[in-house]
């Protein structure tokens, strides 16, 4: 009797089996779109200034990959071979429509923040890369687990990268003053925060601190894990 | 004219496409490694964009704003029409070029695809309905756009061709000093930050 129930559930693939786990873990160490795939970092590091933009544009990344992958797998055997990236990037287009239109209409100061770099997820390449290497080649439930997976890879070192920025560069947290002083405690010296010497430094406001970021932390995962190093 | 000539300047150098906003990341990172590459790249882009961003114009103004074709604001098609008429327009630039430039199109060819997922290109388009740009400073911003990324993928071409001399921490080969320079050559070009041609027009 016990056996044949074991059968019985293996033939059924169970829905969040070892797969699915590697699915959704893999991309945010061994695999992560940003430092290893090299995917998707174009609209990302403008974004990462404050940790608040950097989390509504990792959320807003995770749901177009989960739902164009899951969309684009639902679809793959009615796709011609030819006109695959124009349908690809038509549903793309249609998912950061809705997630834009959806973010205006629910916050609209970080809508307007984030301007362009909304509309910039369609030409994502983390979204159109695992489009072309999961979805069009699996089933739906599979490819929707890479989706969220590859997004919470791509939002983990956004959120990173935008901690230590504002952190350094601001001395907050998600707008909780955290470290330094600001003007205002400057006038008022009864309140003070921690380490109330510390100047915000701001080179990590501008632009290229993003890219010292990522390239330190690829530095350090890749002195951790020698499978990754370039070899060439 | 000297509200061109600024806007052409500035999209050099001041807000470059990739190291001020980080727009076409992926391309300018994947295809650095030689500067032979790095220039056909390059040509393709400056081509797309200077001729895709007035296309987009005239596509927002005229069909999709209130004042349109339809004369409804159309405006939440943006993002579908936008790129479907880059798709498009790199197809068929792809077929044209193929047809009458065969040499053309073997410099160029392994490019012109890639170009359609390229940040800069889509980027180049919102930037201009943002900043509410009118046909000839469009014009202007995408083609000052393209050079800006040609000049910035083409120097990180050669710094990479020589880098591969020097004795790099092996975990830090490839990309993560690939990274890097990106950065300090983004800290130089702010350097030229505050140049203001138009002032000088006047």
């Amino acid at each position: 009797m016990a056996e044949t129930i074991i059968q019985v559930e293996e033939e059924k693939e169970p829905l969040f089996g070892k797969k699915e786990r590697k699915l959704l873990i893999d991309p945010i160490n061994d695999n992560n779109p940003i430092t290893v795939q090299v995917l998707g970092i174009c609209s990302a590091l403008a974004v990462t200034t404050l940790v608040n933009k950097a989390i509504v544009m990792a959320v807003a990344v995770i749901f177009v990959t989960a739902f164009s992958n899951l969309a684009v797998s639902l679809l793959r055997k009615g796709i011609p071979k030819q006109i695959r990236m124009i349908v690809q990037l038509v549903v793309i287009a249609f998912l950061v429509t809705v997630v834009e239109l959806a973010l205006k209409a629910a916050n609209y100061p970080i809508w307007k923040e984030l301007s362009v770099y909304i509309g910039l997820i369609i030409t994502n390449c983390i979204v159109m890369g695992r489009l072309e290497a999961y979805a069009m080649a699996n089933k739906p439930w599979r490819s929707f687990m890479d989706g969220v997976g590859n997004g919470v890879g791509y939002g983990v070192i956004l959120i990173i990268v935008a901690a230590v920025r504002e952190l350094f560069g601001k001395g907050s947290l998600a707008d909780f003053k955290i470290i330094g002083n600001t003007p205002e405690y400057l006038i008022d010296t009864t309140q003070n925060s921690f380490f109330a010497w510390y100047m915000p430094n701001n080179l990590m406001v501008i632009p290229a601190a993003a890219l010292f970021v990522i390239g330190i932390i690829i530095w350090v995962q890749r002195s951790r894990n020698s499978k990754l190093v370039d070899v060439s | 004219m000297g509200d061109l000539l600024n806007i052409f300047i500035k999209s050099v150098f001041i807000e470059n496409m990739v190291l001020a906003y980080f727009l076409g990341m992926c391309s300018f990172l994947a295809v650095s490694k030689s500067v032979k590459t790095a220039v056909g790249l390059g040509a393709a882009v400056v081509f797309v964009l200077t001729l895709t961003v007035p296309i987009n114009w005239f596509i927002n103004e005229k069909i999709l704003g209130p004042n349109g074709l339809f004369g409804m604001d159309l405006t939440f098609l943006r993002f579908i029409l936008f790129i479907a008429t880059i798709a498009a327009f790199v197809q068929l630039v792809e077929m044209v070029v193929e047809k009458f430039s065969p040499s053309l199109y073997n410099a160029l060819g392994i490019f012109l695809p890639l170009i359609t997922v390229n940040c800069a290109i889509l980027g180049g388009a919102l930037f201009m309905v943002a900043r509410e740009y009118s046909i000839g400073q469009a014009t202007t911003f995408g083609f000052g756009s393209g050079v800006g990324f040609m000049v910035a993928i083409v120097v990180m071409a050669a710094i990479r061709e020589k880098i591969r001399y020097s004795a790099v921490p092996p975990a830090l080969r490839g990309l993560g000093i690939a990274f890097l320079l990106t950065g300090l050559m983004g800290i130089a070009f702010m350097s030229l930050m505050g140049i203001n041609p138009g002032n000088y027009m006047k």
